[in-house]
């Protein structure tokens, strides 16, 4: 079981309490399909993903990202039992959508260099990047969790 | 050779151009020894790194921050041949310092974060992209001794 300290529970709950999902979101599943272009196998029917300037006004996928963006919150939620909270979630990733579990870390990497480029460096201090690296790791590890 | 456009070279100008190094290399190394705290392993004789105001204070941190973007500088000014340029700082890494390779991926990660927070807005999709693709770069010449 993944512990937490008090310093890192206040983190994130911290973070999230002003994180606007619906502004975040989008824009870390935006940066995904653009930073590392690959990742658009997943999108097929998300229509024109052609250029950059095509996937920032896709409104399926700023749809898309306010989702997978509020999804964390069940996380935040259930600190203490992600695993067990995101199961189903594993499950239809690797069964229905068949996603590399590498993208889940690479979407975390976006979504941190949301956060950061809105907060900045006093909000988004070292301490709180660690526990939210913490927190987005193990959220990846629980979705990759039922592939095996 | 990697294939650079105008606009690549110059977001990748731009961004040197707008970042203060005092600031921006110690904050990226602070931030790895931070949060990713097996890398201290490599800086046994940098001092006090046993919590995180120890790290964001230690001046031996500080020193090699900037001195790790001096390098990052480097190959900004030569975007087009990163690797020869690396060449020697690829060996050092490999035969010298014996740093796993995969760190090289945690510092700039790093270095993602401090850059989008020092520049915010402007730190648009596009530029992350470009930035990501010159730091991949970057890393795929230091990883290129090791063999």
């Amino acid at each position: 079981m993944v512990a937490w300290t008090d310093a890192e529970r206040d983190a994130v709950s911290t973070l999230w309490d002003q994180i606007d999902v619906g502004e975040l979101g989008p824009q870390a599943l935006s940066r995904l399909l653009i930073v590392y272009p690959w990742t658009q196998r997943h999108f097929g029917t998300f229509g024109d993903l052609s250029t950059n300037a095509a996937i920032l006004g896709n409104p399926r996928v700023a749809q898309h990202g306010k989702t997978v963006m509020a999804g964390l919150g069940s996380a935040v939620m259930n600190m203490d039992d992600i695993k067990k909270t995101y199961a189903p979630l594993s499950m239809m990733h690797s069964e229905k959508l068949h996603v590399d579990p590498d993208n889940f870390r690479t979407l975390g990497e976006c979504i941190s260099i949301c956060v950061a480029a809105k907060f900045g460096p006093s909000v988004f201090t070292p301490g709180f990047q660690e526990a939210w690296s913490k927190f987005l790791a193990v959220v990846a590890s629980a979705l990759a969790r039922q592939y095996y | 050779m990697v294939v650079w456009t105008e606009f690549e070279r110059s977001t990748i100008q731009d961004i040197f151009s707008k970042i203060n190094y005092d600031v921006v290399g110690p904050a990226a190394l602070s931030r790895c020894l931070i949060v990713y705290p097996w890398t201290q392993r490599y800086f046994g004789g940098f001092g006090n790194l046993y919590n995180a105001a120890a790290i964001m204070e230690n001046p031996k941190v500080a020193a090699h921050g900037r001195v790790v973007l001096k390098g990052l500088e480097l190959a900004q000014k030569n975007m087009d041949s990163i690797k020869a340029t690396f060449a020697d700082l690829s060996k050092l890494h490999s035969e010298k310092l014996l740093v796993d390779p995969d760190n090289f991926k945690l510092l700039t990660d790093c270095l993602a974060i401090v850059v989008a927070a020092e520049l915010g807005e402007d730190f648009t999709a596009e530029v992350h992209a470009v930035f990501q693709k010159f730091l991949a770069v970057v890393v795929a010449s230091l990883r290129k001794q090791y063999y």
